[in-house]
């Protein structure tokens, strides 16, 4: 029978698969957001999760905002990301140097 | 073995190599074609959770829409695919070290705190309801919520989707400049134009045009002759 830890362990494995792939790509800007939209995935599996388990529909609603947002972020992400093509003609991190931060 | 079991540790496998496939793959397609394939059993495990709704816009908003996008910029932009891999080797061991120290600490943390209690049944109890309607389905549940007590959140989504176009549409609009200033041609310009507009009829004297007059001196091809 399948127990709530089974889904809070998956969403674990899943967020700490991406965390290190936000070590690993740190030069590419595109699987880094492909990463972070990992990360999102876990957390709302995990939302529903307790949401089935709670008998509480409030984290479903959840899971639905968060969608929203995600879907907006990865949409200006990748907009900035065209832009910064266009302007350097080049989307390497290290050539991202013009704050010198 | 249950089947519902079954069928959980059969996404739920295919959930993690595509996730693992997606932060190695050389090639970044390949990493958006790994993530539409974890979505896809990531919508399987919700489904097995009883969040249908959810599932199948996971399905149709990620795959359908952020994944095209994704793809859509990856196919785009004129990318060094070898440049953007350099330092993953180097970067492995640490990240293949805290991502495992992640999942067991987390791992550790969830066994002690949920280890072995089941799954409520679904539905059973729903405690936030003011006016109690009888829902049979996922999505009657979640739409009684979110057009009451969520109603103002729900509105603010909206407005987050709506700057958010906004946004990229701004981010990414150019005015044509260099070698493409010749070709580009604004659009309130291509809808004003009337026919009557394109070809003017001058009414003018007939003209004949005169014989040159022989150059003077020799043709500058023979002048060596």
């Amino acid at each position: 029978m399948l127990s709530l830890t089974h889904y809070l362990i998956l969403g674990a494995i899943l967020f700490a698969i991406s965390v290190a792939g936000i070590f690993l790509n740190r030069k590419n800007l595109i699987v880094l957001l492909m990463s972070v939209e990992l990360m999102l995935l876990a957390v709302n599996t995990n939302f529903i999760a307790f949401s089935r388990y709670l008998g509480n529909i409030d984290g479903q609603i959840f899971v639905f905002f968060i969608l929203t947002v995600a879907a907006a972020e990865s949409a200006i992400g990748l907009a900035i990301l065209v832009a910064l093509f266009r302007n350097r003609r080049t989307i390497h991190v290290d050539d991202l140097d013009s704050l010198k931060g | 073995m249950e089947f519902s079991t079954f069928v959980f540790y059969f996404f739920a496998a295919v959930l993690v190599v595509a996730g693992l496939r997606v932060i190695t793959a050389r090639n970044p397609v390949h990493a958006a074609l790994f993530l539409v394939l974890a979505f896809f059993s990531a919508g399987g495990i919700w489904l097995l959770l009883s969040a249908e709704f959810l599932a199948i816009t996971l399905v149709m908003v990620y795959v359908g829409a952020v994944m095209v996008l994704f793809l859509f910029v990856v196919m785009m932009l004129d990318i060094d695919f070898a440049r953007l891999r350099e330092g993953f080797w180097k970067y492995l061991p640490l990240g293949a070290v805290i991502g495992a120290l992640l999942a067991i600490e987390m791992g550790l943390v969830l066994m002690k705190g949920f280890g072995g209690k089941e799954v409520a049944a679904a539905a059973a109890t729903i405690t936030n309801v003011t006016e109690p309607i009888e829902c049979s389905n996922n999505i009657c549940e979640l739409g009684r919520v979110l057009y009451t007590e969520y109603a103002y959140p729900f509105e603010l989504a909206a407005l987050v989707l709506l700057v958010a176009m906004v946004a990229a549409v701004s981010l990414t609009l150019r005015r044509r400049s260099g070698k493409y200033a010749e070709k580009y041609i604004s659009p309130e310009a291509q809808i004003a134009a009337r026919s009557e507009d394109r070809m003017i009829l001058v009414k003018m004297a007939s003209e004949k045009e005169e014989p040159e007059e022989p150059a003077a001196g020799a043709q500058p091809g023979k002048a060596g002759q």
